[in-house]
């Protein structure tokens, strides 16, 4: 039993602290102190992320299999826990502005953190369903975290209604799953799916499992959320959004389709492939009109969410290693990004219109510049990072036979570009027109500038992660 | 010095990286700074190139200079030229400085300017030196963005439209020949090009979608290879981004993209198609053949009845490229030697035509023929220099645009008469439309009155152009100085295409007669 509690001691302190937080901010009058506990809960992420990163190893299993500590996990659980931590004090003081920082937000935070975790160390169904239910209910009401808002609370009930009826998908397919292969466990359906011919209600599962997933990665055609809670979330929220949630469901995806359905490969793969593709597409063509730069991040994140499940879709070792790549990433490029809406303001106002940009870089050219880095990474344009997690996700694609994915996808990829393009265009060649004051944070300088450096001297080595992110993946797929 | 080709490659990198972090300000003094930075480094660039060029063997046909360290995701960074590959980075190395110092006149956004140059200048050279597949993958791509935002910011009207057409025509492209890429990755095991030169890719005929697939893999990879390629050249039909682009761009960027960013295609067609895909290429060749042809004709046709004089070198360009995917899928000595030479040769005449127009631009701001007329009694030595390069346009002995005609000519007759046949007429068609402009520009009465203050070329405009006009001359009377330099490499290249096309048995008769021959 201790030795369980050891496993899942990060996750522990993480609640732990939750609760405590939750306790500090009600007995100290509101929020007050919500600034000061948004740095702490990201130091206590962050530590506990490289805590992890440092010192794990080996693939230990909890609960009777319930839990799962292997490489894939802790590099899932890093990613989230970073990402997140920089996006929490990211937001901060764009929340404080704007009276909307309150102490809860951070305490959700971290929840949510841990329904994550949770979520990619699930090794059995109920372990699964708690870890995503969870993340979910923390992520709808950070949704509607500005109550006064109409759009805001529209999202969130929006996001609350779609994400409960994936819920329902989600547990049908478990169900069925467990009424066919006798078991909740993953090893134990891993097993009963091996033996002779696979039963249809298994496949069945598998479907409406699938389709519970895709909702939470907002592949399409279950995206339908995605640009409605991007918009109307405060952008520091949509920033959260963007980033760690999609890390974790996309290992949940994959440890479910490896751990439970890993000997289905073949079933699924169609499947995921057809995701992909339609992903890709939708995101690759939305995003043409939109004119609002979060919704436009919507349609881009649903769009990489495509790229990023050619590597699921593979089924292969590589294939994993492939998206985990692409994963850290794409994170990577979505904090930068972020980091330059949220200093997007007119008079103390956020702006969140493209043509609000005109001829921006007269106006700031290191800022420009480094949007024009990261705008041409998230295109895939080389020498930029984005580009090697194309390529990554493309050399798994072809090494599994998926040559019409990939090449449907190299053409969705030149589609895509002219709406990223279309952001530099306001940038370097628009007219004279009101002009955009941006907000002076040396934290979100630092990040936007740090994370357009990152995408460019990434072309040396790749800072190592695609390494790291074959060994995760090892442990997956065996 | 076992790391020339990088030093050379990335020098105007660092002189970019050097621009862009220390110097200040947008005043003239700063430009002028700008200015000087660009130019000494683009010089020294050249300068030291002349050292690869000193050192290189023309007798080895293999690759020199070669470099190579480990790179990320089981890739390499191997760089390395051969006899395909040299005399392209020269041509590179020689016209960056003079398209910087044509840009002296440039007053919005110096720095940045001079910085994408720069940028660009290293990014071709990596194309033309890269040995691994994704490495020229990347510098091949990268260019797209420094010349995006070169059409962008600084191009005329209508820059918004022409650089998004741009981007997104050639990225598509692109991104089908990183796919065939990959998937060559899948087959060979490796991305080093010297292996893949060495590779076998299947040729055995599939089907696709009940669609039988004559050469198989080979054909498929060609064409994924070709929709990159046939974009950048550019070659009819899919040639209708370049009109509009050089329209666009201002001078330099015109210069730029049809003296050196056009030779990319043909130089890929040459590493890359031909031969890595002996098959796929031989099975495609009859449609290459004539969509030069078409080209050529067409595109003449075309320039006949242009106004804008950018434009009507643009459709030119177009049909001298013909020339050149005609002279390379004739795959025979003269037919690719002839290639070469061209895409040389067309370097420094395009580049100059493109100066040309740049200098009574920057006087008169219009690019309509309309609005000149009766130039030579104003600007003599413009019209001299005018006529000079109008000529070497059209083919005329003595001038390197002839040689470069005449090979690729000789090479397809010996393999398809009617497709020279019909090529042939384009040399009449580009006398009618390049002296008629000349016509309509330069000669006549000088009646306009918009015209009667017009000074003739400063002393800066003409040393720009001595370098052309003498590559030009030397060329056109001295062509073994190109053909020495790269005939042993195109030979072990028809030589290894003849070998593969025999093992496939793809040889027609008269080529069995050349291969027994050997």
């Amino acid at each position: 039993m201790s030795a369980d509690l050891n496993i899942i001691l990060p996750e522990i302190l993480l609640s732990v602290f939750a609760m405590l937080a939750l306790l500090v901010g009600v007995y100290t009058g509101k929020d007050r102190t919500a600034p000061a506990l948004t740095w702490i809960t990201a130091g206590v992420m962050a530590l506990i992320g490289l805590w992890m990163a440092l010192t794990g190893e080996g693939t230990n299993a909890a609960f009777g299999g319930m839990f799962l500590d292997d490489a894939f996990a802790r590099f899932a659980k890093v990613t989230l826990l970073l990402s997140g931590a920089v996006v929490l004090v990211m937001g901060q003081e764009y929340m404080e502005r704007r009276n909307i920082l309150r102490f809860e937000y951070p305490v959700l935070v971290a929840l949510s953190a841990v329904g994550m975790m949770m979520m990619v160390s699930a090794g059995d169904l109920i372990a699964l369903y708690m870890g995503l239910e969870l993340q979910s209910l923390a992520l709808y009401v950070v949704a509607s975290l500005r109550r006064d808002s109409v759009r805001s609370t529209e999202a969130g009930l929006k996001y609350f209604v779609l994400g409960a009826l994936s819920s329902g998908l989600l547990l049908y397919g478990s169900s069925l799953v467990y009424g066919f292969a006798g078991t909740t466990l993953f090893s134990g359906i891993v097993a009963a799916a091996g033996e002779g011919q696979t039963a249809l209600g298994l496949l069945f599962g598998i479907v409406f499992m699938l389709a519970g997933l895709a909702f939470k990665v907002s592949a399409v055609p279950f995206h339908m959320w995605t640009p409605d809670v991007y918009e109307g979330a405060p952008t520091p929220i949509t920033a959260f959004f963007a980033t760690a949630p999609k890390v974790a469901a996309m290992g949940l995806f994959a440890r479910v389709m490896h751990d439970a359905f890993g000997g289905l490969v073949a079933d699924w793969q169609q499947i995921v492939a057809l995701l992909s593709v339609l992903s890709m597409f939708l995101g690759a063509i939305a995003a043409i009109g939109q004119t609002n730069i979060k919704r436009l991040m919507a349609y881009s994140s649903i769009a990489h969410m495509g790229y990023a499940l050619i590597g699921l879709a593979a089924g292969t070792e590589q294939g994993v290693g492939a998206m985990l790549t692409y994963m850290a990433i794409y994170v990577t490029m979505n904090v930068g990004t972020f980091a330059f809406i949220l200093s997007m303001q007119r008079e103390g106002e956020p702006v969140t219109d493209i043509s609000a940009l005109n001829l921006y870089a007269k106006q700031d050219p290191a800022r420009a510049l480094a949007m024009l880095v990261l705008l041409f990474s998230l295109a895939g344009v080389p020498p930029m990072m984005g580009f090697f997690a194309k390529l990554g996700v493309w050399q798994a694609g072809i090494a599994a036979d998926l040559v019409w994915l990939v090449a449907l996808s190299a053409v969705a990829s030149a589609i895509g570009a002219y709406y990223y393009l279309r952001i530099v265009f306001f940038m370097y060649f628009g007219q004279e027109g009101v002009q955009i004051d941006t907000a002076r944070s040396p934290l979100l300088w630092g990040l936007l500038m740090g994370s357009a450096a990152v995408m460019v001297l990434g072309i040396v080595n790749l800072f190592g992660i695609d390494g790291i992110a074959q060994a995760a993946a090892a442990s997956l797929v065996n | 010095m076992s790391n020339l080709l990088s030093i050379t490659t990335f020098l105007p990198a660092i002189a970019a990286l050097i621009l862009a972090v220390f110097l200040r300000g947008d005043d003239p003094a700063g430009q002028r700074n700008a200015k000087w930075v660009a130019l000494i480094a683009t010089s020294l660039t050249f300068l030291i190139s002349l050292f690869i060029l000193a050192g290189f063997n023309s007798a080895d046909t293999g690759f020199q200079f070669v470099e190579e360290r480990d790179w990320l995701m089981g890739l390499k960074y191997k760089m390395g030229i051969d006899g395909i590959s040299v005399l392209f980075v020269m041509l590179t190395t020689f016209m960056m400085p003079l398209t910087i110092a044509a840009s002296w006149g440039v007053k919005t956004r110096v720095k940045e300017y001079m910085i994408a140059f720069l940028l660009l200048e290293t990014l071709m050279l990596g194309v033309f030196m890269a040995l691994d597949m994704v490495l020229f993958y990347l510098f091949f791509e990268a260019g797209l963005i420094p010349m995006f935002l070169i059409i962008g910011i600084w191009g005329g009207q209508n820059r918004i439209y022409a650089s998004f057409k741009f981007f997104l025509y050639t990225f598509l492209g692109s991104v089908l020949m990183l796919v065939a890429m990959v998937a060559m990755y899948a087959d060979a095991g490796t991305t080093d090009i010297p292996t893949l030169l060495a590779h076998d890719f299947g040729s055995e005929t599939f089907s696709i979608l009940g669609v039988q697939i004559i050469g198989g893999m080979q054909t498929v990879l060609f064409l994924a290879f070709f929709a990159s390629f046939a974009v950048k050249m550019p070659m009819w039909p899919v040639h209708t981004w370049l009109p509009d682009a050089h329209v666009q761009a201002p001078t330099a960027g015109s210069v730029v993209l049809a003296a050196i960013l056009l030779k990319m295609g043909g130089y890929g067609f040459l590493r890359f198609s031909l031969p890595m895909f002996p098959v796929g290429s031989d099975v495609m060749t009859p449609l290459v053949l004539w969509m030069s042809a078409i080209a050529i004709v067409y595109t003449s046709l075309v320039a006949l009845v242009q106004e804008d004089m950018k434009k009507l070198i643009a459709y030119s360009s177009v049909a001298h490229m013909g020339y050149v995917t005609m002279g390379i899928f004739a795959a025979n000595q003269q037919g690719i030697d002839g290639a070469i030479f061209q895409m040389i040769s067309h370097g420094f005449i395009s580049g100059a035509l493109f100066l040309c127009v740049g200098v009574i631009y920057d006087r008169m701001h219009t690019r309509d023929i309309e609005a000149y007329g009766g130039l030579v009694n104003k600007m003599p030595a413009y019209a001299l220099i005018f006529m000079l390069f109008t000529m070497a346009n059209v083919g005329l002995p003595g001038t390197s645009g002839f040689i470069g005609e005449f090979l690729t000519l000789m090479g397809i007759f010996q393999v398809n008469t009617w497709v020279a046949l019909v090529a042939t007429s384009g040399v009449i068609f580009s006398a009618a439309y390049a002296l008629w402009l000349y016509r309509r520009v330069v000669m006549g009465d000088l009646i306009k009155e918009s015209l009667k203050s017009i000074t003739d070329m400063t002393s800066r405009e003409r040393w720009i152009f001595a370098p052309l006009v003498a590559m030009t001359l030397l060329l056109g009377v001295y062509p073994s100085l190109v053909t020495d330099v790269i005939g042993p490499s195109v030979e072990a290249l028809i030589a290894d295409h003849t070998t593969a096309l025999a093992a496939a048995d793809r040889l027609g008769d008269a080529q069995m007669a050349t291969a027994a021959s050997h």
